[in-house]
């Protein structure tokens, strides 16, 4: 089996093909090493940052921002955003404050990534 | 009318502004005004939720909210005087500042230095020529954003993207993450905006496909935008049409530039740039009107906030010079030419005592390795090589001391390092 990537580690922006056979995986297409441990982390566990927004109560605004503490696999990132969706949260809220702990058990935290305050009547 | 005095007015709470008011106050600038027409500090950041941001100054990929607010908490803790919800209507040549909000009416402010931060706006469907109807759904990017991420608001279900620049890719993950079916973005470039960090985790990653060399022609429906038409270009960039097609959508999404909005620079009498569409700066990014000065997207249009925040940085350094007499007025300017593969460089004017002066500029086509030049009158005085250099990717150096003969600057393919 075999994949095509393009690297992202820095703007030469290598067409990375990467394959396995016999459970030994090579990449070719690289200009350099670091295209190896790109080549292969897309191939076997890409990870992605996640980002997106939860309901608030009370704020000035209807929606806080939330961010991952770390990557996360991508391809958990479907259920991950299905329980960010469920979570309301109540003003105020200060920008690092956990939203969700430990989200999917994937090891990471979704924390506020702004404070808001209550909005005033 | 309400009448006040102060040491510096900064016009616009984006990250120029913000960046440019703390450092005024750093450097001891006792009155400090920030002004801001929105009920937050922050401009556009507040809608970028997405990592990315502050890889330079922070060393961490930060969401535009969590850039922001790292300088809104130090603005805060700060004695500038903020001023939201208010709106700078005019600025004169001898800086007086005309503003309004419904709690003090209209007021003036007498400023020892002015610093324009106004940020840019984004072009519109008339802008780039879209005929047909005018029906709801036809929108820009950053309006969309807003609307998801600030709003909480979904504008379609099915969805045309204009533009391949990094706001048009940002959006298509985006909307694609929150339900709504991207069914392309269309380019009428024949290479892609944007840079492939995005098009690699925007495009490729949720498989949504980018049409080079296409443009959207023709807008249907009437109450609601029904489809659009696009049609591939020829060499010419006019559409061929035998390869008009028609595509069901409700929603078409603008991603088609930026301008700086110079509005109030226009009407106080600025000269203004037509590479970079904002004001001709000088090294301390003062504009033709002395003691107004400019920072940020106001200036040009910088992708990278950090470079923003560090524009806000120099203006305010510009500004207290200028405050206490350490800028000679009347010493005369040298230009800076931009050269080979160069499409801009800010800013276009030094003055040959200047110390250090950092530039920021952009080349008209990518190459893997480049040496930057820096010319004196035909000699060199800085050489710079440079690698996978492109147009999305803005360049600064710096120089250290410009001397008094005319500069130019350009960038130049070579083919080995
Ligand atoms: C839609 C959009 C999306 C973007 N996405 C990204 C991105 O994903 N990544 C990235 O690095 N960069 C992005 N940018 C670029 C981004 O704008 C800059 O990085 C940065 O925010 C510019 O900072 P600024 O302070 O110059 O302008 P802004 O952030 O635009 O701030 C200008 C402020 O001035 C205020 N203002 C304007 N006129 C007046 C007036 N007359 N009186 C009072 N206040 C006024 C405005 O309300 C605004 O708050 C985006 C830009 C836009 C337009
Ligand atoms: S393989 Fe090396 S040279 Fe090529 S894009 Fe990746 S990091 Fe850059």
């Amino acid at each position: 089996m075999s994949k095509e990537f393009v690297c992202i580690v820095c703007p030469n922006s290598c067409r990375l093909t990467v394959s396995e056979k016999d459970d030994e995986i090579t990449v070719t297409g690289n200009d350099c090493k670091r295209g190896i441990d790109h080549g292969i982390s897309e191939y076997k566990n890409p990870l992605r940052m996640i980002t997106s927004t939860v309901a608030i109560l009370g704020g000035t605004l209807p929606r806080l921002p939330v961010i991952g503490t770390g990557e996360i696999p991508k391809t958990r990132m479907n259920d991950c955003l299905d329980e960010i969706y469920g979570v309301s949260v109540s003003a105020p809220i200060k920008r690092g404050e956990i939203i969700i702990q430990n989200i999917k058990d994937t090891g990471v935290d979704i924390v506020a990534s702004r404070s808001m305050n209550k909005k005033e009547r | 009318m309400i009448s006040v005095k102060a040491d510096i007015v900064v016009i616009g709470g984006g990250p120029a502004g913000l960046a440019a008011a703390l450092k005024a106050r750093q450097l001891g600038a006792e009155k400090v005004i920030l002004i801001e027409r929105d009920t937050e500090l922050g401009g556009i950041l507040q809608q970028c939720i997405h990592d990315g941001f502050g890889i330079h100054r922070f060393g961490k990929r930060l969401s535009g909210t969590e850039y922001a607010q790292e300088f809104i908490d130090q603005t805060e803790r700060s004695d500038i005087e903020i001023k939201l919800d208010t709106i700078v209507l005019d600025v004169t040549p001898d800086r007086m500042i005309y503003a309004c909000n419904s709690l003090e009416g209209m007021f003036e402010i007498q400023a020892g230095a002015i610093i324009l931060a106004m940020g840019c706006r984004e072009r519109t469907a008339s802008q780039v020529l879209i005929y047909g109807d005018r029906p709801t759904g036809v929108l820009t990017a950053g309006a969309v954003q807003r609307y998801i991420n600030m709003e909480g608001y979904l504008p379609g279900s099915r969805a045309v993207i204009l533009g391949s620049g990094d706001i048009g890719l940002i959006m298509a993950r985006r909307m694609t993450l929150e339900g709504i079916s991207v069914l392309g973005v269309y380019e009428a470039m024949d290479k892609p905006g944007g840079l492939t960090r995005n098009l690699v985790q925007c495009l490729d990653d949720f498989d949504i496909p980018l049409h080079l060399a296409t443009t959207v022609t023709k807008v249907h429906g009437h109450e609601r935008v029904e489809a659009v038409t696009i049609a591939k270009l020829d060499k010419n960039r006019k559409p061929i049409l035998e390869t008009q097609e028609r595509i069901e959508c409700d929603l078409l999404v603008l991603a088609v530039g930026l301008i700086p909005e110079n509005e109030l620079s226009r009407n106080a009498g600025i000269e203004i740039d037509p590479a970079t569409k904002g004001p001709v700066l000088d090294n301390t990014f003062m504009t033709s009107v002395p003691g107004i000065f400019a920072a940020g997207n106001v200036a040009v249009v910088f992708d990278l906030v950090d470079y923003v925040s560090l524009s806000g940085e120099i203006a305010a350094q510009g500004a207290m010079d200028f405050l206490n007499g350490k800028i000679d007025c009347d010493e005369p300017y040298q230009k800076v030419e931009t050269g080979e593969n160069v499409s801009f460089i800010v800013p276009q004017r030094v003055r040959p005592s200047a110390n250090k002066t950092t530039f920021f500029m952009r080349v008209k086509s990518s190459e893997k390795t480049a040496l930057l030049e820096c010319t004196a009158d035909g000699e060199s005085v800085l050489e710079k090589r440079c690698r996978y250099i492109a147009p999305p990717e803005m360049l600064t150096f710096d120089l250290s001391c410009c001397g008094s003969k005319p500069l130019e600057v350009s960038m130049k393919k070579e083919e080995k390092l």
